[in-house]
């Protein structure tokens, strides 16, 4: 009698695959663990408690959710527009929102400042109504939405691409005008793409240092002068390793449980 | 009455042009055509929902050419049904009611009548994902019909379902559209979904109507050759009237000569339904006045009936029974008669 069972015998290449597979995770998960675990518990807390570290946090935290907020609003009417129409230069502009991926984040800093700096085009208009991006909040928000936009309406793109247009279509002649038909259908069925491109746009601006450091080396914020994480680190870095690490790892762990939280929320529900 | 005059769209390779309908309140009117022809198109055309270049849609005295989808009181139902994913059936019936803002005491009575009508009570709370293709469907008309629209628009409703549930979905089509009497316009490449529904049919054909008429008027005087074979008529010939002999007009094909009802005259194309010609071993005594010694040369089994092809020559596609087939005990190379009427022969 043949014994069958749910597990089969793994064939040379899939053994070879894991076995670089297994590696490739290794290399990926072991520097940030490594990290974590090098500082303890009562240090990471010690250091969280220092002023220049948890407005080094809020600050990064809420740049970052800014900057995610405002490529929402601009962005996924972007990724529809993409996504649904037909255009000359469609492929053209395509391009141009992967353009800040491309380009390295040091010379985006530059090119904002060309933009942004008070003597500077939009900077000028809007220095003259008080927002300033020079070492201020505002620097630190559009340099993350910058380098970090593209994730989102490429995300959203997909989604969008994903709904169905006869849906839409079906919706209009049920009677909802294009505004409803937007926000009825194609919002709720693409969501999970856009909050996943929302996670991914606001983890990747949390990270940004190139950029940042350009426009904006510090902010004034809570009423100090704050850097963001990525900044603090590397400031902290020329003092020695040791007072970097703890900085570094309570940036790490922030990110991955924020990240690990809000990817769990996109994909509940959803079969892998 | 939907009038469509003198419609032009553009289909990206070609244009759908020069289409001009008159369908009657409460008509199931059938636009019949291949994959491509613009079919779909026509539909989201008349919806709304695709950019018109030139032309004119009026429902009754009302020109509707340029009003948005959600004014023009017109609801569609597309192959796939396009349910919302997202929302219960019970959410997905009550949309175009919510999208109108009806009082919720109201929306429930529509709701409750359509859902009556449809047969789909039970499956209110229910998720589209879950329902079977048959039910989905019910669930897509209910959700265009519960809003009282003045047109409904059929985007090859039947389509995707198995041959069980396409016959059995066509009687609840016919049901619902007599209870409701609403005008239908219904799209499909299916001929014989078109004759079993329509009242009357539109075939499409590289963007221009070729023909509108009954069924009984495509089946016995198409006006092509095109039509003629979505027709499914197998037997379609071309040849010469040459005389008159005894009142019918003498048609060589090839030698053969065939007695048509028709005063056409010079080069011809004709075509004669497989089901009017009768097949026997003998010479039938009948007033048919065609009557031709062949042979035969191919037997097609399709299961519930059987092609049989004549060689006089020209080629005959006969249609008999499975039944007609064992008594007749037909095999290939077999001498046999075929008989058919002079009015059987349409000629175009």
């Amino acid at each position: 009698m043949i014994k069958t069972s749910g597990w089969k015998k793994p064939d040379s290449m899939s053994i070879v695959f894991i076995l670089f597979g297994s590696l490739m995770l290794l290399f990926i998960v072991a520097p940030p663990l490594k990290t974590v675990f090098s500082s303890s518990p009562g240090t990471l807390w010690n250091t969280l408690l220092e002023k220049e570290v948890y407005s080094s946090v809020l600050l990064t935290v809420s740049a970052a959710l800014a900057a995610t907020l405002i490529g929402l609003f601009l962005g996924v009417p972007l990724a529809y527009v993409l996504a649904r129409h037909q255009f000359r230069g469609k492929r053209f502009v395509e391009a141009i929102i992967d353009v800040p991926i491309v380009i390295p984040h040091s010379a985006a800093g530059i090119a904002l400042l060309f933009v942004f700096g008070s003597n500077f085009l939009f900077g000028k208009v809007l220095n003259g109504i008080g927002i300033g991006f020079f070492r201020a909040f505002a620097g630190v928000v559009i340099a993350m939405m910058f380098v970090s936009v593209p994730f989102l309406i490429d995300a959203a793109k997909d989604g969008f691409k994903a709904v169905d247009v006869r849906l839409e279509k079906v919706a209009r002649t049920l009677g909802a005008s294009a505004w409803k038909s937007f926000f009825q259908i194609s919002l709720p069925l693409a969501w999970r793409s856009i909050f996943s491109g929302s996670v991914l746009m606001w983890a990747r601006g949390l990270s940004e240092f190139g950029a940042i450091v350009i426009i904006a080396y510090s902010a004034s914020f809570l009423g100090w002068n704050t850097k963001v994480l990525p900044v603090l680190i590397a400031d902290r870095f020329d003092f020695g390793l040791d007072y970097a690490r703890p900085v570094a790892a309570i940036a790490i762990l922030i990110s991955l449980i924020t990240f690990i939280m809000l990817r769990s929320i996109a994909y509940r529900g959803e079969k892998a | 009455m939907i009038a469509i005059k003198n419609l032009k769209v553009n289909l990206g390779d070609f244009l759908l042009q020069n289409i001009n309908l008159d369908i009657e309140p409460g008509e199931y009117f059938i636009v019949l055509g291949p994959t491509g022809a613009g079919k779909t198109v026509l539909l989201e055309a008349i919806a709304g929902l695709y950019p018109v270049l030139e032309g004119e849609v009026w429902i009754g005295d009302k020109e509707i050419t340029h009003l948005s989808p959600e004014k023009r009181e017109i609801g569609i139902v597309y192959q796939d049904q396009a349910l919302f994913p997202h929302l219960s059936v019970e959410k997905n019936i009550a949309f175009g009611l919510r999208m109108r803002k009806c009082p919720k005491n109201e929306a429930k009575a529509k709701i409750d009548a359509i859902v009556e009508i449809a047969g789909i009570s039970h499956l209110l709370k229910r998720s589209p994902a879950t329902l079977s293709g048959g039910e989905k469907q019910k669930v897509a008309l209910a959700r265009a019909l519960v809003t009282k629209p003045k047109v409904l628009l059929l985007d090859e409703p039947l389509s995707a379902l198995d041959p069980e549930t396409r016959e059995r979905m066509q009687g609840e089509l016919r049901e619902i559209h007599r209870r409701i009497g609403l005008t239908v316009i219904h799209i499909t490449h299916d001929f014989e979904e078109a004759i079993a529904l329509g009242h009357r049919v539109a075939v499409l054909n590289d963007g221009c109507i070729a023909q509108i008429g009954t069924p009984g008027e495509f089946l016995r005087r198409p006006s092509s050759e095109f039509v003629a074979r979505f027709a499914l008529t197998r037997n379609i010939l071309s040849g010469r009237v040459i005389g008159v002999e005894d009142g019918c007009t003498l048609v060589d094909i090839g030698g053969t000569k065939l007695r048509a009802t028709t005063e056409a005259n010079g080069e011809v194309q004709l075509s004669i339904r497989p089901e009017d010609i009768l097949i026997s071993k003998e010479p039938l005594q009948s007033t048919a006045r065609n009557c031709f010694l062949g042979v035969v040369s191919n037997i097609a089994d399709r299961g519930s009936v059987i092609y049989i092809t004549v060689t006089v020559p020209p080629d005959f596609i006969c249609i008999i029974t499975r039944q007609a087939l064992d008594e007749l005990k037909l095999r290939n190379g077999m001498e046999v008669w075929i008989t058919f009427k002079a009015s059987a022969i349409h000629v175009f």
